[in-house]
């Protein structure tokens, strides 16, 4: 069977890991807009809290024979507690100066974290299991679905469109929103605005270990996993436009689905498709897809 | 009047460093190890470069490495396949990295303070990409072999002091060249829309045009010095261009000093020296590196030369 000359069996499969690598950039765009929403920063650090999420699970593994499911909870916690334990001792102190700072304080962050792991573990990547519930492949009578591929789209549409429950249709997430229009008055009403960026930060990098481990059984575990992918997904946070959460979902899943759609008809362009899209979406409308002129 | 008086004596300082600098790199070869000096030098001019956007008009570029690398491909192609003179291959790099700049600073200025850092960066991640598959740049092995050539068809810049008096050259044209842009009347309405765009654009600048031209000269000074690496080291490559220099040329701006003039020289040689000593330690570079950065930012936001400058309270 072929689709425009293409055979459907290469179609469906590209654009299933496209789907799949969506889901990383709508996890890690979403985790970005939540810290920048609240915070004002942009965590150049993420990809490298995405590869210690890989690496928590890999080592609970190792060394404590942790399973996948256990360590889907233990990472983003272990993780997101050391992404809080950094905001209390460095990021407090930098909202006061230009957003820049924080910038350039996570990109050294990064460069620490990534060196230390390749120090440790070399360059090359380490394999981690799939789970045994999810071995084997679903026949869908056009394509095979491997099971732990279906899962992970699953269950990062469910975390994704979770999180935008809790920020846009809670008490809770209405505090938020309050405190990233105006800290001071929120603060006003006795709501404690530093615990509550702590939290937001530490939430916002355990999101990024939450993909990490997921991302363990597909690509490998190595240190330097999280270098290039951030910098899509910043292209991807550019052409979404933080200010919407839905709009980071949305963007991370359509522009995933463009790339593999890309490395069937052209793959030469695979790698910069998404820049490119960038290019355009800053000329037509420079403020995002979803974003509104400040 | 006051503000005149104050101001020439300032340039009396800046001339009176100048003419140290300038000493230091006359004499150093005698002493130091001149390949090492040439690299201090070209990144220096990369620094300051980077220096003028970032210090004098408050643009965060993340993605400097694209225009850098992209002069040092061409000048290599240029000296290489055309077999051009080196003054000619650098021109020519000036020309492609201005023409890159003019094209991604279009792009780049339509968005402010943290954006812009994040596009800049994707879209040189784009251009690395590019070149990783375009056959000209050579891919992974890069253009090696670059011949040196005769400088105006005359001197032979395969002798080392000829090459040294040549990169010294670009070093000072480069940098003259960055202050006097900063001690312009353009430097100083950048400098306003640093502090405060807004008021800038209501005092009837067209702020955009500002930026523009900012990042265009900018990128211009960047590939400058790439041009000459790519003749000094004879080699052309993918590391240039990509984000970890980008990173390393902000690393060297921010230990020099943010917005003073000899600030990312001295940020350059600090830099290029611990990259040469810990050369043999691997990643641990990276972590040194990463180690700096968060120093710089927490506890030394002013730089080596911010710093001193604040203790003798002129402007350096």
């Amino acid at each position: 069977m072929e689709i425009f000359g293409i055979p459907s069996q290469a179609l469906f499969g590209q654009l299933l890991i496209g789907l799949i690598n969506g889901s990383f950039y709508a996890l890690l765009s979403l985790g970005l807009a939540v810290i920048f929403g609240l915070l004002n920063i942009i965590n150049f650090s993420h990809g490298a809290q995405y590869m210690m999420g890989a690496f928590v699970a890999y080592l609970a593994l190792q060394w404590f024979g942790l399973n996948y499911w256990l360590a889907l909870v233990i990472s983003p916690l272990v993780v997101g507690a050391i992404g809080m334990a950094i905001e209390r001792s460095m990021l407090v102190r930098l909202y006061k100066l230009d957003h820049l700072y924080g910038l350039l304080l996570t990109f050294g962050l990064a460069l620490i974290i990534q060196g230390l792991f390749r120090n440790a573990y070399g360059a090359s990547g380490m394999p981690y299991a799939v789970p045994e519930v999810f071995t084997g492949a679903i026949d869908l009578g056009f394509m095979f679905l491997p099971k732990y591929r279906a899962w992970v789209i699953v269950s990062s549409m469910f975390v994704c469109f979770s999180t935008w429950f809790v920020i846009e249709r809670t008490k809770l997430g209405a505090y938020l929103r309050a405190a990233t229009e105006n800290p001071s008055m929120v603060q006003a009403f006795g709501i404690n605005v530093p615990r509550m960026i702590t939290l937001t930060y530490g939430f916002g990098v355990g999101l990024a270990a939450l993909a990490g481990v997921m991302a363990a059984p597909i690509y490998q575990v190595s240190p330097m996993m999280g270098a290039d992918i951030i910098i899509v997904v910043f292209a991807v946070v550019v052409i979404g436009g933080m200010g919407s959460i839905m709009g980071s979902i949305l963007s991370g899943f359509g522009l995933g689905l463009i790339e593999g759609l890309t490395k069937v008809v052209y793959p030469e362009a695979s790698n910069t498709v998404i820049f490119v899209i960038m290019a355009i979406v800053l000329l037509i409308k420079p403020a995002g897809l979803f974003g509104t002129e400040k | 009047m006051n503000h005149a008086v104050s101001d020439s004596q300032d340039m009396r300082h800046q001339w009176l460093v100048f003419g140290l600098m300038f000493a230091f790199f006359a004499i150093a070869p005698y002493f130091i190890y001149p390949v090492f000096l040439m690299k201090v030098m070209c990144f220096a001019l990369f620094a300051c470069a980077f220096n003028l956007l970032l210090g004098f008009g408050g643009l965060l570029s993340f993605g400097h490495a694209m225009f850098f690398g992209t002069a040092g491909y061409a000048a290599a192609h240029a000296a290489k396949v055309w077999g051009l003179t080196p003054e000619l291959s650098v021109l020519f790099s000036m020309l492609c990295a201005t023409l890159l700049a003019w094209v991604v600073g279009l792009l780049a200025i339509r968005r402010q303070g943290i954006y812009f850092a994040m596009i800049t960066l994707a879209l040189s991640q784009m251009v690395y990409f590019v070149y990783l598959q375009t056959p000209f740049t050579g891919g992974e092995d890069g253009i090696q072999g670059v011949p040196q050539g005769h400088l105006f068809g005359l001197i032979d810049l395969s002798n080392s002091s000829a090459m040294y008096m040549f990169v010294l050259g670009v070093f000072l044209i480069g940098f003259a060249l960055v202050w006097r842009i900063v001690h312009s009347p353009f430097g100083q309405v950048l400098k306003a829309i640093r502090e405060n765009e807004q008021r800038a654009l209501s005092l009837g600048y067209d702020t955009d045009r500002f930026k523009l031209i900012a990042f265009v000269l900018s990128g211009l000074v960047a590939g400058m010095a790439g041009g000459t690496k790519a003749l000094v080291f004879q080699l052309a490559s993918l590391t240039d261009v990509h984000w970890s220099m980008s990173g390393e040329v902000v690393l060297m701006t921010l230990v020099g000093g943010l917005g003073t003039l000899f600030g990312p020289v001295v940020g350059a040689a600090v830099i290029v020296t611990m990259q040469n000593y810990l050369a043999q330690l691997g990643s641990w570079v990276t972590v040194v590196q990463g180690l700096i950065f968060v120093v710089c930012v927490m506890l030394f936001r002013k730089g080596v030369i911010g710093e001193i400058a604040s203790l003798i309270r002129k402007p350096l």
